[in-house]
């Protein structure tokens, strides 16, 4: 293996055989939203999960900055809320950048606290970089270091309905790895005001904000 | 070990029963060891042990966005290594509360702490946090009760720096 990273010009269009395409993935992986509270990294996966919730949706906190701050965001949400479903969506470079939190969470083993890390192993915002896991970096195993009780790798489509209930009914905190494609579909467009949708979030939650 | 002061646990039943506080997250500290020890061993709250200081500003954020009441307990060091995350705070206009153990201040022996020790209330105010100085006992209920009004009815950012005046420098020897 190399240790430099491949160089990409931008994002594939096409999807090749046998691989997956995040948006179908990420929808299959959710399944019905119902009462599901989600928190999501930057870019690309934020609106992986507005495409499945909507981008009006006020059961969607989504970051467009602080990177690295989506898992241990999710995990005090879950712990505030423990009867309802926490999903934490994010990507590959996101989780690397506190993977630690891993940890943290796993300590914890909040069992209504469920994580999808949406690798394409690159930085799609920034130019398309190779990032550590397309290099041999294996998060699903940061995962079970840190003691995650559930964790999934899913690389192709036979391995989505498994990986689906698990995150639905998974007995402790479930992780799922889902390795994509390198393509940037069609962003999907929301306010960038996070003091808005945290009331948002707030009023449809808790009553008020 | 030592008996930890008693305003440590004055402070820990401020937080917890007159501000509602059930997430007490921290990097293990001396200055803490009271309030984190306390966390541990009760089952009402729950106690975050973190890897680094930054994932305790994310937490209180999504508590808040769940409405639980959330403090961050850490040494000045870790004031450095959460910078990014204040913007967070800032942006998104969410309460938060950390109770800082200084290094680096009054009587520091040990050269390495001297640098974030100046930093830190620097970094916190160019960040947006209002920081709130404890330099004796009896300042330390008033001045933290104040805080978390502060925090959890006007929703603002707000440290509580527990200076080396109260806490005492740490002894390091010299040859």
């Amino acid at each position: 293996m190399s240790s430099k990273p491949n160089l990409r010009l931008g994002p594939d269009q096409d999807v090749a055989d046998g691989v997956l395409e995040r948006r179908h993935a990420i929808t299959e992986l959710v399944g019905d939203p119902g009462e599901t509270l989600f928190v999501s990294g930057l870019a690309g996966s934020k609106d992986d999960i507005l495409h499945v919730v909507g981008a009006d949706s006020p059961a969607a906190f989504t970051l467009s900055g602080a990177m690295g701050a989506a898992v241990a965001m999710g995990l005090g949400l879950a712990l505030a809320q423990p009867d309802r479903k926490v999903m934490v969506v994010t990507g590959d470079g996101e989780l690397l950048m506190n993977v630690g939190t891993l940890a943290t969470v796993g300590v914890l083993n909040p069992p209504n606290l469920s994580i999808i890390c949406v690798d394409n192993e690159h930085y799609g915002e920034t130019g398309w970089q190779e990032s550590h896991t397309g290099r041999g970096v294996d998060i699903a195993k940061m995962a079970e270091g840190g003691q995650i009780p559930n964790v999934r790798t899913v690389t192709k489509e036979a391995e989505l309905a498994e990986a689906a209930q698990m995150l639905r009914e998974g007995n402790g905190t479930s992780f799922v790895l889902v390795k994509v494609a390198p393509t940037k579909p069609p962003s999907i467009y929301r306010s960038r005001d996070a003091s808005w949708h945290k009331g948002r979030f707030r009023e449809a939650l808790l009553g008020q904000n | 070990m030592s008996e930890a002061p008693a305003w440590q646990g004055d402070l820990y039943d401020l937080l917890k029963n007159e501000f509602d506080v059930s997430q007490f997250s921290y990097v293990p500290d001396a200055g803490h060891r009271e309030l984190i020890n306390r966390s541990i061993a009760d089952p009402d709250v729950h106690s975050v042990s973190l890897t680094t200081e930054e994932e305790g500003v994310a937490l209180q954020c999504g508590a808040h966005l769940g409405g639980a009441r959330s403090v961050l307990l850490m040494q000045s060091s870790g004031v450095g290594n959460c910078v990014n995350f204040f913007s967070l705070v800032s942006h998104g206009r969410f309460p938060f509360l950390t109770f800082v153990s200084m290094r680096g201040d009054f009587g520091e022996g040990n050269a390495w702490q001297m640098a974030m020790g100046k930093a830190t209330q620097p970094v916190m105010e160019a960040s947006g946090i209002t920081c709130l100085r404890v330099e004796s006992e009896d300042e330390l209920i008033p001045t933290s009760r104040a805080a978390c009004t502060m925090a959890f009815q006007s929703e603002e950012a707000v440290a509580v720096l527990l200076t080396q005046k109260l806490l005492g420098a740490k002894a390091f020897p010299t040859a």
